[in-house]
């Protein structure tokens, strides 16, 4: 052991000249970091994609929250959607802002007995809600489970088969079920999801953080992240959109099932129901008692995933 | 005002004052940092692609890591109790030592939660009156609240005590003991509120349990304590600081007991989740035993508990804590072992099974773990500084001009 340790912090010798060289090498990489983008942004340019005008950037960067944005600014900020659309898709979308009608809670049944497996509710979703294509993001996830068993510990995510439904198996398409007590719209730190007064539980894809602290919050798998661009072929692109619903989302947020609030809220059966080959879904408004949703609720058995938990799903599952 | 610009002079002028080691340390940290950062711009440019994450397993070693170092942040307060509510002045001359570490730490878990976002530049969006901010009932809404309130008072606090000594002066006991004594509690909430993050969620079996809150406690103020006495070992070796080995034995034993408490709740824990499986150990079974073949946690979430179980038994008997080597080994152990169970160990299995009963596992990408470094050495970096700065004048070398010569 040395009897004198120099001590800490003494020699000042050439610190000036280290101080130049990390400093010089900070700004190289972000340099290096920056110029890299903006030579990708030139090289975009080249290939016919048109640079979102400055007036569009910081609007968007702005933007308000959805329920707080005055009748104008929705439509500023539905232009600057449709504008991007423009720019991205060469196509011309429609973006709705369709509210709520009075009077209307939307509720859902499924029955299991007609259920066989073949996921055209996929699809239709699919096609409908313009997910990203390379994500392969869904919305419905069908599980087959065996006779008997209900424990989804033991369902089968990926089950692939020549025919359906397989012999013994029965299916369980699960969705957003629309809680009437939702956990992900308590957990978001910033309000971008509601409950909508028509029961359906939105995101303002513009306002969401992609903190994904409802992912954690939802019990029933229904929230789903953009974890890179969601891309899709422009001919494939639903150009009947809403706000709140279809319309393209950016990546790093969060999305999910709205019983197609583009087409309910305008009388329209969600993309789902109307794929269904076997007429497995029901779907209609809860507050009228002549619809077919409150003819199942009044005279079928019908259940509840998760029912304990408390989070009342206008979801019911229900059997011949 | 003048005497503030000049405190800050001199304090730049003391940390760009440094040898070759010193150099050579903040070289290092800048190097990891930098490269923490390329791995940023990447994820910036691409999306969370980059990371391993999925719809399945939402959150990953970035949380993990956010939910270990809330634990450290509040290690401070294991020191400012025994100083300032037990009037302990061998403490009292380190704790600006710990309020160092739970700077650093803050900073840490805070950056920790940002790099998880996917839209960071909508932060503004949880400014109250600009954005929305979710409150009371997001409890992420609460985390903001209490990590940026605890950061606030962590930098406030061992300000206003340098700047007293640099003046010359003993900081106004009036002044600085309501704030000492809001900070304590203040502690406590950081660890409770994001304990409750995770056992609020009735979608997760896993952290649904009313033990998590205890269990972040005692955990927390066993790795905390426990780096604070690495903290302390080092800078008493390397700088003309003068740790008191009554400070370590207290920090040593903090963590001891702490460790043990933390022990018989994981005791308790399991237990209760395996004395009658019911399908909501799911998750717990496949983080200790795995499930057919999903197993990537088990030796994982194993060493854990054999580092803790190790470091309990080096710390619980008397003659090994109390030599010098053994017990800077046992914090070692300790550390780690509490990094692993309340990090990956802690976040994963929330997420397997998914709700729907999927098992997807998840393994960190090299995107992840480079941007975790860059964020572990830039909370290093933080800390040296710090340290760099408080030191002299807590040895009474550093002092205004202005200041009257100590007596």
């Amino acid at each position: 052991m040395k009897a004198e340790r120099p001590a800490f912090g003494s020699r000042a010798v050439g610190v000036t000249r280290r101080l130049v060289l990390a400093a010089g090498a900070l700004v190289g990489t972000v340099a290096a970091l920056f110029g890299g983008r903006a030579a990708l942004a030139q090289a975009g340019k080249a290939a016919g994609t048109d640079a979102e005008p400055l007036s569009d950037m910081l609007g968007r960067l702005f933007q308000k929250h959805y329920q707080r944005m005055s009748p104008d600014e929705v439509q500023e900020a539905v232009g600057r959607i449709e504008r991007r659309a423009k720019r991205r898709y060469e196509a011309d979308i429609t973006v709705g802002t369709e509210p709520a009608m009075a009077g209307v809670v939307f509720g859902y049944a499924l029955n299991i007995s007609k259920c066989k497996g073949v996921r055209k509710c996929v699809e239709a979703c699919v096609a409908e809600n313009n997910t990203g294509r390379d994500s392969s993001m869904q919305y419905i996830r069908v599980l087959e489970l065996d006779h008997g068993d209900m424990n989804l510990n033991r369902a089968d995510h990926y089950y692939e088969a020549e025919t359906v439904p397989r012999p013994g198996k029965f299916y369980l398409p699960v969705q957003c079920m629309q809680c009437d007590n939702p956990p992900c719209v308590k957990a978001c730190p910033v309000e971008a999801t509601w409950q909508e007064p028509d029961g359906i539980t939105v995101v303002d894809y513009d306002w969401c953080i992609g903190c994904r602290y409802c992912m954690a919050a939802c019990p029933y798998w229904a929230r789903h992240f953009n974890w890179n661009e969601p891309t899709l072929p422009a001919e494939a692109l639903n150009t009947d959109m809403h706000f709140l619903g279809n319309r393209p989302r950016p990546r790093g947020v969060v999305e999910k099932c709205t019983f197609c609030i583009q087409r309910s809220r305008k009388g329209r059966q969600p993309a789902c129901v109307e794929a269904c080959p076997t007429g497995a879904r029901i779907f209609g408004n809860l507050l009228d008692p002549n619809s077919d949703i409150r003819y199942v609720l009044e005279n079928k058995t019908v259940f509840r995933l998760k029912e304990d938990l408390g989070t009342e799903p206008k979801f019911w599952y229900f059997t011949d | 005002m003048r005497t503030l610009t000049a405190f800050f002079a001199d304090g730049l002028r003391e940390v760009l004052r440094g040898g070759r080691a010193y150099w050579t340390w903040i070289g290092a940290l800048g190097v990891v940092i930098l490269a923490g950062l390329v791995f940023y711009a990447r994820q910036l440019d691409q999306g969370l692609i980059t990371s391993g994450m999925s719809d399945q397993v939402s959150w990953g070693v970035y949380i993990a890591n956010f939910t270990y170092l809330v634990g450290i942040a509040a290690a401070a307060v294991m020191l400012v109790i025994p100083a300032y509510v037990f009037h302990r002045d061998d403490v009292k001359h380190v704790v600006l030592i710990g309020e160092g570490i739970a700077v650093a730490a803050v900073i840490m878990s805070i950056l920790f939660v940002i790099v998880d976002l996917g839209r960071p530049e909508r932060m503004w969006h949880m400014i109250p009156g600009l954005g929305r901010l979710h409150f009371p009932e997001s409890l992420l809404a609460w985390d903001v609240i209490v990590l940026s309130g605890y950061l606030l008072l962590s930098v406030a606090i061992p300000f206003y005590m340098l700047f007293s000594r640099y003046q010359g002066h003993e900081p106004r006991h009036d002044v600085y003991f309501p704030a000492i004594l809001i900070s304590i509690a203040w502690a406590i909430s950081i660890h409770t509120v994001t304990a409750f993050l995770f056992s609020s969620n009735v979608a997760r079996p896993y952290w649904h349990t009313a033990v998590l809150g205890p269990r972040f406690l005692a955990s927390a103020f066993t790795s905390g304590p426990a780096l604070i006495v690495l903290a302390l070992q080092v800078i008493g070796r390397r700088t003309p600081f003068k740790v008191q080995a009554s400070v370590i034995g207290l920090m040593t034993l903090m963590a001891t007991v702490a460790l043990q408490i933390n022990l018989f709740l994981l005791g308790a824990e399991l237990f209760t989740d395996f004395y009658f499986r019911t399908e909501e150990v799911t998750a717990a079974t496949y983080l200790y035993l795995g499930l057919d073949g999903a197993n990537r946690l088990v030796p994982w979430i194993w060493s854990a508990i054999v580092l803790q179980l190790a470091a309990a038994t080096m710390l619980t008997v008397h003659p090994l804590r109390r030599r010098g080597v053994v017990a800077s080994v046992a914090c070692v152990l300790a550390i780690v072992g509490v990094w692993i169970e309340k990090g990956m160990g802690l976040v994963i299995p929330g997420f397997v099974p998914t709700p729907l009963g999927e098992v997807f596992e998840y393994t960190p990408s090299w995107a992840e773990v480079f941007v975790s470094l860059g964020i572990w050495a830039l909370g290093m970096l933080i800390f040296t500084l710090l340290a760099k700065v408080a030191i002299p004048i807590e040895v009474g070398a550093l002092r205004s001009r202005a200041a009257a010569p100590p007596a």
